[in-house]
């Protein structure tokens, strides 16, 4: 334990170890290749040594171990953090900005008085300080953030650091709780998994992503009309799945599905951080967006500053007359 | 069950965000406001928890942007009350002092169910649902999409989002705070007809609540528009010349069949 050591948080999700995992533990490595501390993996779950393989990267990988972290729920996974945040003092805690680090890292920020910054796609150690790069507005907005008091809860933008690919030598030990885990308020009853889906857009070569920019639903026809020229399917970013438009199944982006067609074919998606991470891998991306500052553009090959609703119907016919 | 709603302000990213003297914060007073996303599907999901037994929603809201329109449109679709919350100036507060005041306005309602959007999209340095959950005392779990009433009284069961559409079913023990992601249903539509009558019906409570001071735990240093390392090659022209232009990459690529 050293006053330079970065903890990190392994996510177990559905009882397997969670990918956003290994790039905590690659921003921890450059963390503490500067200064020379640990890199501290905290796997909280009901028997958590089978996870620990996976986790060499780090120099020691603490399991705590309770009935209580079998299944998801806020407050026993926070007293248990609590826990070993109290007992390395580290410089940092990185937790990944998903589904349940959305709920840990200002729950933890909060009850430590500690600082927080969310979003981060890449830390640097400047002296005393960690100097923090992040992603806020939807992307639109980059922040250097300078952050001086320890322990520092960095919630990282998932896809922002390149998995750890090799092994370590990290070394296992098990942290005894002072008593055991109790139920909180919060508790997991079940698993809802998607209904067969109509279209699974992540076995598709062609996808023609619809955003905000699509303005109603009734223009999701058009989308569709030139997805069935292409042969493909029509996906989109949250938004039109939050107004109905559009099943889940059919969201792509953190929340929704990951995807790595040949053709992404984005009309009206700006581009949100959580949008890029679902259709990054994508062999080919075009963007059509009337904002030439949307940062699909950042992520796209080709690019188009004009409307997509009007170019929807030339771009059925140009593709239908190409076709022949 | 009674519903406290927050519902926040925020930049639209329609409009170019503008960065003021200092580098180090965006300029308020050249932003456009819209409704935070999230909470407008807070304030949807409450109406539809209001609707499906008895109870009453309340919204809560800073004097900030575009607020009273909002607030409006809130009182318009079914909200019982709006309460909103006077600040110094028009500048919406950091995450940690807007937590305490809406904290301040909302313990009196003593609601059963207090629903926030997950985040504002300007958030950065804090996120203000489990701020308040913990300025309220009260247990929190968010990235939550739907919202019914649970099997026991003094229960809901909520819906967490996780990758894959695949959700978790939560039983939560009231009184708590929920944040959300998104509603059961999309926010729903209110004509400017009965807005209009909201406007002449509706009287906002102004709870008495100190403008709350807190110390940054961070320091920006500067902020500036995302630098890209790869940019589009972009394609010029009217529709019917973009359009051409992108049939014959997708030939090229071998893409067309």
């Amino acid at each position: 334990m050293s006053a330079q050591d970065v903890l990190v948080l392994a996510e177990i999700q559905r009882d397997a170890l969670a990918d956003i995992t290994l790039e905590l533990l690659a921003a921890a490595r450059g963390m503490t290749a500067a200064t020379g501390g640990q890199v501290v993996c905290a796997v909280l779950s009901q028997e958590g040594s089978r996870f620990a393989p996976a986790l060499t990267a780090a120099d020691r990988i603490v399991l705590v171990n309770d009935p209580q972290l079998a299944a998801y729920a806020p407050e026993p996974q926070l007293t248990a953090l609590l826990d070993v945040t109290a007992a390395e003092q580290p410089r940092a805690v990185l937790i990944g900005g998903t589904s349940i680090g959305w709920d840990l890292a200002p729950l933890l920020a909060g009850r430590l008085q500690a600082p927080l910054v969310i979003g981060c796609k890449a830390v640097q150690v400047d002296g005393d300080a960690l100097v923090v790069t992040s992603a806020f507005c939807g992307g639109k907005m980059t922040a250097e953030v300078q952050v001086e008091r320890s322990p520092a809860v960095l919630m990282t933008m998932p896809g922002s650091f390149r998995p750890v690919a090799e092994a370590g030598q990290g070394q296992v030990e098990t942290r005894t709780l002072s008593a055991p885990l109790e139920a909180g308020a919060v508790a997991f009853q079940d698993w809802i998994l998607p209904e067969a889906m109509d279209v699974d857009i992540t076995q598709q070569d062609v996808l023609v992503a619809v955003g905000r920019g699509i303005q109603q639903q009734d223009n999701v026809e058009l989308a569709e009309e030139l997805a069935q020229a292409l042969g493909g399917a029509v996906c989109a970013s949250r938004p039109v799945v939050d107004q109905g438009w559009l099943p889940a199944t059919r969201q792509v982006g953190k929340s929704g599905m990951t995807v790595k067609p040949k053709l992404y074919l984005a009309l009206g998606v700006s581009g949100a951080p959580e949008h890029l991470e679902g259709m990054k891998g994508s062999d080919l991306v075009i963007a059509v967006n009337t904002d030439s500052k949307a940062p699909i553009f950042d992520a796209a090959h080709y690019g188009a500053e004009v409307d997509a609703l009007e170019l929807l119907p030339a771009l059925v016919e140009a593709v239908n007359a190409r076709k022949g | 069950m009674n519903i406290a709603v927050v519902v926040r302000q925020v930049p639209d990213l329609i409009e170019t965000l503008e960065i003021d003297a200092s580098g180090t914060a965006l300029d308020w007073d050249a932003a456009s406001f819209i409704v935070n996303e999230c909470d407008d599907h807070a304030l949807e999901q409450a109406l539809l928890l209001k609707e499906a037994g008895d109870g009453s929603a309340t919204v809560v809201a800073l004097d900030a942007g575009d607020v009273d329109n909002t607030l409006y449109a809130a009182a318009a679709k079914g909200a019982d009350r709006v309460l909103k919350i006077s600040l110094d100036d028009g500048a919406p507060p950091a995450p940690q002092a807007a937590a305490a005041m809406f904290a301040a306005a909302i313990q009196p309602l003593q609601a059963d169910l207090v629903l926030v959007g997950v985040q504002a999209h300007n958030e950065l340095d804090g996120v203000m649902a489990p701020l308040l959950a913990a300025a309220l005392a009260r247990p929190y779990v968010g990235v939550i999409r739907g919202v019914k009433a649970g099997p026991d009284a003094g229960t809901v069961v909520a819906c967490k989002e996780f990758p894959g559409a695949v959700m978790a079913q939560m039983k939560v023990k009231l009184p708590a705070v929920l944040g959300i992601l998104g509603s059961d249903q999309p926010p729903r539509y209110v004509p400017v007809s009965r807005i209009r009558a909201a406007m002449k019906a509706t009287q906002f409570e102004e709870p008495a609540v100190a403008v709350a001071a807190v110390e940054p735990l961070v320091k920006v240093r500067k902020l500036s528009p995302p630098v890209s390392g790869t940019r589009a090659e972009m394609i010029s022209g009217s529709e019917t010349e973009v359009a051409a232009r992108i049939a014959a990459i997708l030939a090229e690529k071998g893409l067309l069949k």
